[in-house]
């Protein structure tokens, strides 16, 4: 049992947080507003769990202006790829087990 | 188990995420059958347009500095044209918006822009050939110019929605190079390539995906 669940990564807990690298291991990068239309949710939420994902070193954020308006895009970063996948593969491995 | 559950559901949203934010899905077939039913009309009026046999005619007619009176006719087929055009851009759009909206899906994200990217650099490519092509009085080139150019710009869109637009992509890319090989009967192959196939890409998309 602690071999099964040992990939499953504890940052993943929350759906949003899949939501954000799920769109992010697909994308080269996403900026704030389309993360926030696709998951539906408000910009304090997304902000927080952007936070945390960034802090644990997992995505990047670039700042950049397009025109005046100021643009904050995000991307995927190797750790983020690698704890994503294991993470993946783990719930794979338990959903076959079962 | 109920965390085998949640794994299994966590997958799925995962899956669908990962699509949806790479493929744009909202593209209608209701928007291809009318684009084929607009440029088989517009293939109708330019019949009319043509004076005497348009299949002999057409090519003359496309000419548009000659001094018998046939530049007239030229401007009025890139009219005809245009608004053959503008009718289908509009029908793409609206389609695709109210699908998008019916779905709770957003119609303006990365990923369509992406597509209108790549659709339109092929387009704008041909579009611009085309006009060189009226120039250098190679008027008979046109259409098989028009043909392959949105062929291309299909396959280079077909990364970003449906794959079956990729297909849609060869078959105009080959009826523009048939029609390459009779210049005369370009209006023909005009009617085959963006009024017949857009008709029966756009029923087969219907029935497949939202009927």
């Amino acid at each position: 049992m602690k071999d099964l669940i040992s990939g499953l990564n504890k940052v993943f807990d929350s759906r949003i947080r899949l939501g954000i690298m799920s769109i992010l291991m697909v994308n080269d990068s996403y900026d704030f507003n389309s993360l926030k239309e696709s998951l539906n949710i408000t910009d304090g939420n997304l902000a927080s769990h952007l936070k945390a994902l960034e802090d644990r070193g997992l995505i990047e954020v670039k700042k950049q202006f397009i025109g005046r308006k100021p643009n904050t895009s995000y991307n995927i970063t190797t750790e983020g790829i690698q704890l994503f996948r294991e993470h993946l593969n783990a719930l794979e491995k338990l959903i076959r087990t079962h | 188990m109920e965390n085998n559950i949640s794994s299994a559901e966590d997958l799925k949203t995962i899956r669908k995420i990962m699509e949806d934010s790479t493929k744009f899905l909202s593209l209608s077939g209701l928007s291809g059958i009318f684009m084929g039913l607009f440029a088989i009309a517009g293939a109708m009026i330019a019949i009319f347009l043509i004076p005497g046999n348009w299949m002999i005619l057409f090519n003359e007619s496309l000419k548009t500095s000659t001094n018998n009176g046939t530049s007239a006719v030229a401007l009025k087929l890139i009219l005809d044209a245009l608004v053959v055009l503008v009718l289908s851009v509009i029908s793409a759009f609206y389609f695709s918006f109210r699908k998008a909206r019916r779905s709770g899906k957003a119609f303006w994200t990365p990923v369509s822009k992406r597509l209108l990217l790549n659709l339109f650099i092929p387009l704008i490519a041909g579009g611009t050939f085309a006009l060189i092509l009226i120039i250098q009085r190679h008027g008979e080139l046109i259409i098989p110019v028009f043909l392959i150019f949105y062929g291309l710009g299909l396959i280079n869109a077909g990364k970003f929605t449906y794959s079956e637009i990729f297909y849609l992509g060869i078959l105009e890319i080959f009826t523009g190079l048939v029609a390459a090989l009779f210049p005369d009967l370009g209006l023909l192959f005009w009617i085959i390539g963006f009024g017949i196939l857009h008709i029966v890409y756009g029923v087969m998309m219907y029935r497949k995906y939202e009927a």
